[in-house]
This record gives structure tokens, C-alpha cells and sequence, in this order.
């Protein structure tokens, strides 16, 4: 037995920072980056090392809690997945600036692709925008090793360091060596600097010079500095790679012979480019290809236009994920070899994800549907985006856009004299990460709409994490819990009912009465409240043979389409719905759906309430 | 590098699993990359998460050996393990000639003119059995037993190694672990 561990991405980022003694560690979760927090609670455990690791309520929150350890001169690490970075891009912005005394990291997950995103941006680019160093690892191990280099950049320069991996590194897991540890300790101390820690704009003119001149001497810095994997001689042509880009070249370079035709260069911090580097590039290839995802943040670092190609060249495509077919077919042509006419992988296709079976969030929907079936439905992000499927989300914009879009269609149609229902749908998690705003601003506006809270009691999508509702921390320990009615109704709120959406009857006669009052006062609120189903699975197992389909049964199809439970599923031969007992949580709730009354319980009395 | 005593040194595996959210494909590629480390050999996955696995299409890609990237390229890997059946048609493309294929289906399953499909109807198998979450693990004793471990053309690892890794996994006793073992055992029985 080897005494190599088998260790995910953010599993490794995990280790690395608390390896090098992070002390604080806050997150907001959001795929690919959900695990990293988990992880560093578990790590956390394992070396006996005293920190505070927290689920923050959202990014910028995560991002300013992290960052002020990092100013107590502790090490402290904040992570994120991309559009996290957006939510507390005004601090980071700030927070490049004003610096840092101790070590301060930003772990910034990207996803090309996208795979489970809105975009494909590059976190690069807002480093560059901040003038933040960046380090871009190309797989969980070398993601493992910049989490310490990263704190020791920014200790070195006083500035806060970004880490910028992406799906494939994250979500990558790979052999390696995990020896015991103990991480370094130390005391917080801040020292107050008015002129630094508050600084006013004379003041940030001056620490903005400060910051340009540590950015030209990061550009210096040898730790970081990019390696040439195949040392030897100065060919005519050059490949510049980063992250997991370098990962498959690399590995091509090896199945088609280009070790020793090709030069072979690691980026491994993009922002700044080492400035050397650059000259050396330009003095000792004649071509170079710039392989990075998923902007060209490196290539526009190179200077000769003539002679660099990439992204800003067209040659490399400039959206969607690098996959290592793509490098092929773009090293093939570099080097002059037969361009392989190997189609593109496989991808998309097959059967769309859909609510789990058992999930409240498919009553919710249904129930709306029936109660306004003509109103306009905007959602958001989480889980319950699927009820895209069932027709009961129509806008997905951003964390907390149900809100504050609800209220733009309500004054948009105002203006033209339309009256239209309006029924918003948001998760507990997303409502108090960025629904409070919004939520203030409509009762204040006089907006008119129903907003349907999803309260699960979890952060489901991203794999359970705790929300501030339910008086849980990152590492299972009891903590405050807020009052979701009460903080609806301080927000000025006058409607607010709490229901179980899976007794759908009684859930669409609240949702009527609800639409009725916001027509005459304003936001009303209808807290759906019912726990997730995969952690009501977990804890309580499934019922098997609870539902059944009795002969009346007459392939109508209302179920399948209308409530598409994945338990529901329709034999074609039969023209007929049977129960897939493979997967039916034996919840009950699609009793309710089927117009003729076909599906029955089996089982005596209701297992949920 | 670190490779095994007894182990051929140059092997290299690439294997690609294809399910939809809620079938443990997820676990099973861990396992799988759990036993190749015991064996002594490198190894690099590469996982779903996210929306997809809500029952969406969730693919891993596992490889075994020298490699440096985390991703299966089209027409390259040597096995491809399906846990639903729609999904064949959607990933065959990964399968190197004469890689194999196996699939959990009921009925025989078309692997095309260059490879040779092994099915198992592990869905009916788990459920008759009791153990309906175990379906991977069925279907991973038959792909065991039908393509051999360890050995040249078979996968890098043999039963014993995966219930090693069980064994790790469940902390090496219990009801859990005893499951795992008996779905185990019965892939393995219908593909010997």
C-alpha cells in the first residue's frame, strides 16, 4: 500500500491553505469551488489547528471577513466560485489598494464550459482589472503547492493573491502525498494606519502608484516564474500554456513527438507576465502559440502581434472549454503534422437534469402554474432553476434577480396600464445571500408580486450547505439562526404565510389569496417551507411501495409532462404511467396531480407534513 | 515514479463511466482511482458536479498510468462502463477500437462494427436483491469478471483490490461494507 491519498482539487487547495497555516477561511458555495470550505473544516480537524471557517451569507461578505484577517496579520483565504467573484469584486477592487500585512489569498473558481454557471469569464481578467497577482494551477497537486506560494507572494509584497483554478482542476482528483502536518500559529494583531486602512481618495492615488510599482516586481519574482518543461535548445516555434490547457498539452506533446521539435512553457502566474520571460519568448522563437483558458489574459501580455498567436488571433477558439481534442487538432496545425480528423468529444445530449424525486420545489412550481397560470414567473439560482422544466421559471439572471425583476416587470407593465400576475421563485440559500436588498427596495417602491421563498433549509445545489436559517456552521456546530418570517416582515412585508407546498390543494388557495393581497398592498411572501429530499432521504430512507397506479390510468400524460417527476415514468407499450421503485421516495405528492385519480397511496397515512 | 512491485510499469488505462446524477458514478470512479493507488499506479479523474447530477448526465474520466491531463479524448479509452442505457449512444465515441464496453441493459446491446458489448441487467439484479443503490457495484463486479483485472487487456485491478478499497472506504466492517461486498458478488457472478 503507497502512502498516496487519492485527492480532489479543492480537496488540495484545502490542504495546501491550511498546510500553510491558514486562520481564517470563509466561502459562499458555488460550483466548481463548493467543496473547498468542507474541506478546509476537515483538514481543519485533522491537524488540530485553531481557525475560524465559516459559510458566509454571500461572497463579498465571505470576501471582507477573510480579508481583515489577512489585514490582523494573520494568513486568511476567501473562496469563490467566478460570479462569486463579481458579487465581492467592489472589495477586491479596494483590497488590492490598501494591501495587506499578513497573507491573503482569493480563490477564484472558474468554469469553461460552462458546466454549472451563467458564464464562462475569466477570473484573470478581474485580477488584471485590480492589479492582483494571479497563480492558475494545472492540476490538484500543483493547486496544492500554490496555495503556500500564494500566501508567500502576498506576504512578500503585501498584497492579496489571487488562485485562479478551474472545473478541471477542481474537479480533477488525482495520487498524492499527504504526510501529517502542523500548521504554523499565529497571533492577530492590527496596527492601526488611518491613511492606509480608511484612505481617502488623495491617500488611494498614492497607494495606487504603490500597488503599480509591487505589480512590476511581482513580474520579477522568481518563485512563480514560468518553466520550460522541455529545456533544450531554441526552436523556431513556442508553446506558452497555462492551467489545464498546459495539462493536455503536455501530454500531447508527448503522443505526437513534439518534445524535442517544440519549446514547452508553464505559465503559472499570467498576471503580471514575468516581464523576462516575455523578452526571452520574443528573442528566442519565431511563433508562438497561447494556449489559456478562458480569456487571453497571457497573449495580451506578449507584445509582437506578428508573431503570437492565440485567442486574439482567432486561431484559438475564443469561447467554450479548451478540451484536450481542441489542443490536439491546434498543436497538429503548429507544428505542421496531419491535422487529426478524430471527431470532437462527446458532449451534451442525453437526458436534462430535473428536480429530484420527492423534491418540494416540483409541488411549488406545480402549484403556481395552477394558481396564476398566465402570470410571469422570474426565478433564480439554485436547484429550483429547473422548474425550467415545468414551466414555472421564465428570467434566471443573477443571485437575488427574482426579486428585484419581479418588481421591473411589475412597473414595466404598470407604464403601458397592464395589470399582470406576477409569482417569483427564490431558495432560502440565494434569498439571504442577495434577496434582502431587493426585497426592502420593492416594499418601498410599492412593487406588486408574490414571492415564493423555497426554504429547503439547505444550500442544495452545491451539496448541502448550511444557510443562516438553520443554525448550523461550516463544521456542524451549533450556531445562531436567523427568523426568515420575522426578517421578511422588517422589511416591511405585510402578507407573509408559511406553507408546505407538497399539500398542493391548500398551497394554490394560499398562492390565489397571495396574489389578491399584492394586487391591493404590495409584496406578499409565501415561505414554501419543506426540507430538501436529500437530506429527508438520507435521514429517514425511502418508503418502497407507497405509490401506486390504479387501472384508471389512461395515459393522459398530465403527470409526466406537467409535474415530471423522474419516479413517474410513461411505458409507451402500456400508454400507461408506471412507478419507478428504483427511485420513488414514496412521498406521495403526485396523489394530487393526476386528473382521473390514478395514483394512489399505498401505505396508510402520510410519512411528510 | 511509483509503481508497484510486480506491477508492469508502463500500464496505462483510460476508462470512461457514464450514468445519469444519482447512480454513484461519482463514487464508483473514486473507487476505482482508490484501488489504482494501492496497485502503486499514478492516477488522474476528472468529475461531474453540479446541475447535472440531478439526474442529468454525469460522466467521469479515469486514468490510469502516465498521463498528465485529467480527460479521456474521443476514441481512446480502453473501457467504457454505462450505468443507463440512453446513454450509449451519447459516449461510444470515447472507446478506442476494440476497447470494451459495458453497459447495465436489459437486452443485448449494439457496440457498433469495432467494439464488443458485455450487458448485465444490474437494475433488475439490485432490486431483486434488495440493495437498489448498488447498482454501480454490481455492474462493476460483472465488468471485474468479464474483463479481468490486473492481467494485459483487462482493467488495472482485480475484485480483490476493489473490496480492499471498500474496505477502506466503510473503515473495514459492518453492515455497509457487507452490502457492498454481496452486490460486488453478484456482478461478479453473473460475469463469470
Amino acid at each position: 500500500m503507497s502512502g498516496r491519498i487519492l485527492m480532489q482539487g479543492n480537496d488540495a487547495i484545502a490542504r495546501g491553505l491550511v498546510e500553510a497555516g491558514c486562520a481564517v477561511a470563509a466561502s459562499y458555495p458555488g460550483t466548481p469551488a463548493s467543496e473547498i470550505l468542507s474541506s478546509i473544516d476537515r483538514w481543519r480537524k485533522r491537524s488540530g489547528s485553531t481557525m475560524h471557517v465559516e459559510w458566509a451569507v454571500n461572497e463579498k461578505v465571505a470576501f471582507e471577513i477573510a480579508y481583515t484577517a489577512g489585514i490582523s496579520g494573520l494568513r486568511a483565504a476567501v473562496a469563490m466560485k467566478q460570479v462569486g467573484l463579481n458579487v465581492a469584486s467592489d472589495p477586491f477592487l479596494s483590497a488590492a489598494y490598501l494591501g495587506v500585512t499578513g497573507g491573503f489569498l482569493v480563490v477564484s473558481a472558474d468554469d469553461p464550459g460552462p458546466h454549472s454557471s451563467q458564464t464562462e469569464q475569466d477570473s484573470r481578467l478581474l485580477a488584471m482589472m485590480a492589479k492582483v497577482p494571479v497563480l492558475d494551477p494545472s492540476s490538484p497537486s500543483q493547486a496544492m503547492a500554490l496555495a503556500g506560494a500564494g500566501f508567500e507572494l502576498s506576504e512578500a509584497f503585501g498584497v492579496p493573491v489571487m488562485l485562479r483554478p478551474t472545473t478541471r482542476v477542481c474537479h480533477a482528483s488525482q495520487d498524492v502525498d499527504a504526510p501529517p502536518f502542523h500548521p504554523p500559529a499565529r497571533e492577530a494583531r492590527f496596527v492601526k494606519d488611518p491613511a492606509r486602512w480608511a484612505a481617502t481618495p488623495a491617500f488611494r492615488r498614492k497607494l495606487h502608484d504603490l500597488l503599480a510599482g509591487k505589480i512590476a516586481e511581482i513580474g520579477s519574482w522568481t518563485a512563480t516564474a514560468p518553466i520550460r518543461v522541455n529545456p533544450g535548445g531554441a526552436p523556431a516555434k513556442a508553446v506558452v500554456a497555462s492551467g489545464v490547457a498546459f495539462a493536455h498539452a503536455r501530454e500531447l506533446f508527448g503522443e505526437l513527438g513534439l518534445t524535442d521539435r517544440i519549446a514547452l512553457y508553464q505559465v503559472i502566474q499570467p498576471y503580471p507576465l514575468h516581464a523576462a520571460f516575455v523578452e526571452h519568448l520574443l528573442d528566442s522563437h519565431h511563433e508562438i502559440l497561447v494556449l489559456e483558458e478562458s480569456a487571453p489574459v497571457i497573449e495580451m501580455q506578449i507584445a509582437d502581434r506578428r508573431r503570437v498567436r492565440g485567442r486574439m488571433t482567432g486561431t484559438v477558439p475564443g469561447t467554450g472549454e479548451l478540451l484536450p481534442e481542441i489542443i490536439e487538432r491546434l498543436l497538429s496545425l503548429f507544428a505542421g503534422l496531419p491535422v487529426p480528423d478524430g471527431a470532437l468529444p462527446p458532449q451534451g445530449g442525453g437526458r436534462r437534469p430535473t428536480l429530484c424525486p420527492g423534491c418540494a420545489h416540483r409541488s411549488a412550481f406545480y402549484a403556481i402554474r395552477k394558481a396564476v397560470p398566465r402570470g410571469i414567473y422570474p426565478s433564480d439560482i439554485g436547484c429550483y432553476t429547473l422548474g425550467i422544466n415545468l414551466g414555472a421559471v421564465d428570467t434566471v439572471l443573477c443571485m437575488g434577480a427574482a426579486v428585484s425583476q419581479a418588481a421591473g416587470f411589475d412597473y414595466a407593465h404598470r407604464l403601458s396600464g397592464k395589470q399582470v400576475d406576477i409569482v417569483a421563485t427564490i431558495g432560502d440559500s440565494t434569498f439571504y445571500h442577495a434577496g434582502i436588498p431587493p426585497l426592502i427596495d420593492a416594499v418601498v417602491q410599492g412593487a406588486r408580486f408574490v414571492l415564493v421563498i423555497l426554504d429547503n433549509g439547505t444550500t442544495a445545489m452545491t451539496g448541502n450547505q448550511p444557510t443562516p436559517g438553520t443554525g448550523i456552521g461550516a463544521g456542524g456546530e451549533t450556531t445562531a439562526a436567523v427568523d426568515m418570517e420575522g426578517l421578511v416582515r422588517a422589511c416591511g412585508v405585510r402578507f407573509c404565510r408559511v406553507a408546505n407546498p407538497d399539500r398542493i390543494p391548500e398551497f394554490v388557495s394560499l398562492l390565489k389569496e397571495a396574489v389578491a393581497r399584492s394586487r391591493e398592498e404590495g409584496v406578499a411572501v409565501v415561505i414554501a417551507r419543506q426540507p430538501c429530499a436529500m437530506v429527508t432521504l438520507a435521514a429517514r430512507g425511502k418508503e418502497p411501495g407507497a405509490v401506486v397506479i390504479a387501472a384508471e390510468c389512461n395515459g393522459c400524460r398530465h403527470c409526466v409532462d406537467r409535474f415530471e417527476c423522474p419516479a413517474l415514468v410513461f411505458d409507451e407499450t402500456s400508454n400507461r404511467v408506471r412507478v419507478d421503485e428504483m427511485i420513488c421516495t414514496g412521498c406521495g405528492v403526485c396523489v394530487h396531480v393526476c386528473p382521473v385519480g390514478a395514483i394512489r397511496r399505498e401505505s396508510a397515512g402520510e410519512r411528510r407534513s | 515514479m511509483n509503481s508497484g512491485i510486480g506491477k508492469p510499469p508502463l500500464l496505462r488505462r483510460q476508462v470512461v463511466l457514464s450514468g445519469v446524477g444519482g447512480q454513484g458514478i461519482l463514487f464508483l470512479s473514486r473507487l476505482l482511482a482508490e484501488a489504482a493507488i494501492a496497485g502503486g499506479f499514478p492516477v488522474l479523474t476528472s468529475e461531474t458536479h453540479g446541475m447535472a447530477q440531478r439526474g442529468g448526465v454525469v460522466v467521469s474520466h479515469l486514468k490510469v498510468g502516465e498521463f498528465e491531463s485529467p480527460l479521456v479524448r474521443a476514441g481512446r479509452a480502453d473501457l467504457l462502463l454505462v450505468l443507463k442505457e440512453e446513454n450509449v449512444p451519447l459516449h461510444l465515441g470515447f472507446l478506442s477500437d476494440g476497447g470494451a464496453l459495458v453497459v447495465n441493459a436489459a437486452d443485448p446491446v449494439d457496440a457498433g462494427p469495432r467494439n464488443v458489448a458485455h450487458t448485465i441487467d444490474a437494475d433488475a439484479l439490485a432490486v431483486a436483491a434488495g440493495m437498489p443503490h448498488a447498482v454501480n457495484l454490481v455492474l462493476l463486479g460483472f465488468a471485474l469478471a468479464r474483463l479481468g483485472g490486473s492481467a494485459a487487456g483487462g482493467i488495472f485491478c482485480g475484485a480483490g483490490e476493489i473490496r480492499d478499497a471498500l474496505s477502506r472506504r466503510h473503515g473495514g466492517t459492518g453492515s455497509r461494507l457487507a452490502a457492498s461486498f454481496a452486490a460486488l458478488d453478484l456482478g461478479i457472478a453473473h460475469g463469470t
